[in-house]
């Protein structure tokens, strides 16, 4: 069996002592930092990448997974106990968990979630280890013009996804490809936007971006908005474990969001965020058992469902990464920026010249996932003290670990600058409405889809019907056509904005 | 005529502005043709797409009709001034500003500085809590940053370490 035998090969590389401590500490300090109310898994990575630039490829991939999946269960224990998502996917964990914890339940809880996220997560990197093979073989029959229209697709559906105006969504991400350009272009070597800075001829540094946005813009909107009185369950989580009861409703929701997460991570432009609230309202739609707490009065299915279909997304989200080298959301932008870093070009190229690093990397995705259950479950006293830690320690504290970690990477203070102006302008975007998300997908992508244009056009003579006249790239804008039409039918628009603002 | 979304008024403003920008900047360069795409094709093609988007969001911030007419609200500048200023400052003390003669001042000073600065931010910055804070952090971040992941960052000021 030749998934046996990569697994195995990616299991060795991932069990020896220096990868599994950088994994476990990858887990630990996500966790740490995902678990703090206001900061989301993509600054998280961000405020984090700096730590793993010394590390050998292999390592720094394999501790940023673990401080990804740290980030996302840290997300969700502050849904539960704070009633503050931690980041957008577990915005819907918010409704039914929070509740639990008021009555509580809140051990219940977090144990469901836990629990649903690593069954999730263990299926999740199996589907990955299995379709990662054919994909990769699908991926070296892409031209140019494939990959382009894939990359329009990958956007699109982005978009559609992106809490908030459509077409606002599309502006950031054709900012974000702008932002992109910025800097000395590959084939004629001038550089463009740059306005004679040196600094800026090598481009905009993701992570200033990320961190600037990201990290300072939510800390200025967070700062100006009135002190609310956050109410904390730090008192008592009794009783972690869910009763027979709970595991009878658990296991089939678990079930469905997993399978539902999987398949919609898959999607370019899905992952976790969409994983979780499909499987949200799925839940709502099963019937009740008798005796079942109603829905938003602390249902366990409503955590343990959208928590299982957010990991397993988030699993799967590596699948058209690793496989085509795109990314299909933001936090996979961060971690092509780290490859990049680290010289892996990612695409399906790695799967072939860098097979220790491709299967060592899917086997330290479920080594992380059995990690954080065994970390989460008995450490939660010690979590559930973070977050009573005050804001105003926490902001000063990520300020600077912001400014140090950008500072890192080229040991240059112009990057400094770049993430003060861009946490201006981060700010800028949450005063207008904007959500930020799309501009860095479309910053990553930039550089990929004038490449990928570029080259199409070259091949046809400047025909633009390539696009359209090859079969898999004709297929690929349809698709994102046909989604951008969805979006935009009166009844699935009403639906969807419906759900972005679920009460 | 009235502005019915604020929001979406300025920030399709602000679209169309920095598209037309980069259009402009883009057609500076040499833009050649579909076949032969020179540095200028796709960053004109991508400004001036923008600048239509952003066309589109003023149009539908002045005529779709919202309840609340999408304030924009009071900036916070204060906090605004306090963050990026603490920034500003972690940056010129961190690896000083020769063309301006600041020596660098090194990693422990610019963190005191950039916590002191960040705290003014909030709305509660008793000053023993703060320095406190700065303490704590300028003790982990030398042990985190400078001895276990030795990052090559200048910890002592110039003078002192010459």
């Amino acid at each position: 069996m030749e998934l046996i035998h990569n697994l195995s090969l990616g299991f060795g590389v991932a069990f020896t002592g220096v990868n599994l401590l950088y994994c476990l500490v990858g887990c630990i300090l996500g966790t740490l930092i995902g678990v703090l109310p206001g900061i989301g898994p993509v600054a998280t990575i961000a405020m984090l990448l700096p730590a793993t630039y010394a590390l050998p490829p292999v390592s720094a991939l394999i501790m940023l997974a673990g401080i990804y999946y740290g980030a996302q269960y840290g997300g969700s224990t502050t849904a539960i106990l704070v009633n503050l998502p931690g980041e957008s996917s577990s915005v819907v964990t918010v409704i039914d968990g929070y509740q639990m914890a008021r009555k509580g339940r809140a051990g219940p809880a977090l144990a469901a979630a836990g629990l649903g996220s690593f069954f999730a997560g263990c299926v999740g990197t199996l589907i990955l280890a299995a379709f990662a093979p054919p994909l990769t073989e699908l991926a070296f029959k892409f031209g140019p013009a494939e990959y382009y229209s894939l990359m329009i697709l990958g956007l699109i559906g982005a978009v559609v996804l992106a809490s908030g105006s459509l077409l606002k969504a599309v502006a950031m991400i054709v900012l974000g490809l702008l932002l992109g350009l910025v800097g000395t272009d590959v084939n004629s070597g001038v550089a463009r936007f740059s306005f004679d800075i040196p600094e800026l001829t090598d481009g905009i540094g993701f992570v200033a971006i990320a961190m600037g946005v990201f990290g300072y813009g939510e800390i200025i909107a967070n700062l100006s908005q009135p002190e609310e009185d956050r109410e904390v369950f730090t008192a008592k989580v009794s009783g972690l474990f869910p009763t027979k009861e709970d595991f009878r409703n658990m296991l089939p929701a678990v079930l469905r969001g997993t399978a539902l997460g999987s398949s919609l991570g898959i999607l370019p432009g899905g992952g976790a965020l969409l994983a979780a609230f499909a499987a949200y309202t799925i839940e709502k739609k099963t019937k009740l058992r008798p005796g079942e707490v109603p829905f938003g009065r602390g249902n366990i299915r409503g955590v343990a469902a959208p928590e299982s279909a957010n990991n397993a997304g988030a699993q799967t989200s590596f699948i058209p990464l690793l496989t085509l080298g795109i990314p299909p959301n933001a936090v996979m932008a961060l971690m092509v920026g780290a490859m990049t870093i680290h010289n892996i070009q990612p695409g399906p190229q790695v799967m072939t010249s860098n097979p220790e690093l491709f299967w060592g990397l899917i086997a330290s995705m479920w080594l992380g996932n059995a990690m954080l259950v065994i970390l989460n479950l008995p450490l939660i006293g010690l979590w559930i003290k973070l977050l009573s830690v005050p804001y105003r320690f926490l902001f000063p504290s990520i300020v600077l670990f912001c400014a140090i970690g950008v500072y890192s990477t080229n040991n240059n203070t112009f990057d400094i600058w770049m993430v003060g102006a861009f946490g201006f302008v981060g700010y800028l975007f949450y005063k207008l409405g904007c959500e930020p998300a799309p501009l860095l997908l479309g910053f990553i992508l930039g550089p990929m889809m004038e490449e990928n244009l570029r080259r199409a056009l070259l091949l046809s003579r400047g025909d633009w019907s390539v696009f359209v006249t090859r079969p898999i790239s004709a297929g690929l804008l349809a698709a994102a056509l046909l989604l951008l039409i969805i979006v935009l039918l009166p009844a699935v628009k009403a639906k969807r904005e419906e759900a972005f603002v679920e009460d | 005529m009235r502005i019915k979304s604020q929001k979406d008024f300025f920030s399709g403003l602000m679209f169309t502005v920095v598209g037309v920008a980069f259009a402009w900047g883009a057609t500076t360069y040499n833009v050649g043709s579909g076949a032969r795409m020179g540095p200028g094709y796709f960053p004109l093609m991508l400004g001036i797409l923008m600048a239509i988007i952003g066309l589109a969001i003023m149009f539908t911030g002045l005529t779709v009709e919202t309840a609340s007419g999408e304030p924009i609200g009071k900036w916070a500048w204060k906090q605004v001034v306090f963050i990026l200023g603490a920034n500003l400052a972690f940056g010129v003390l961190l690896g000083g500003l020769p063309s301006f003669g600041i020596p660098a001042m090194g990693l422990i000073v610019a963190i005191y500085a950039l916590v002191i600065i960040a705290a003014q931010a909030g709305s509660k910055h008793a000053l023993p809590s703060v320095l406190a804070l700065a303490t704590v952090l300028a003790v982990g971040s030398y042990i985190a940053f400078i001895w276990a992941l030795k990052l090559q960052i200048q910890v002592w000021p110039t003078f002192i370490t010459g």
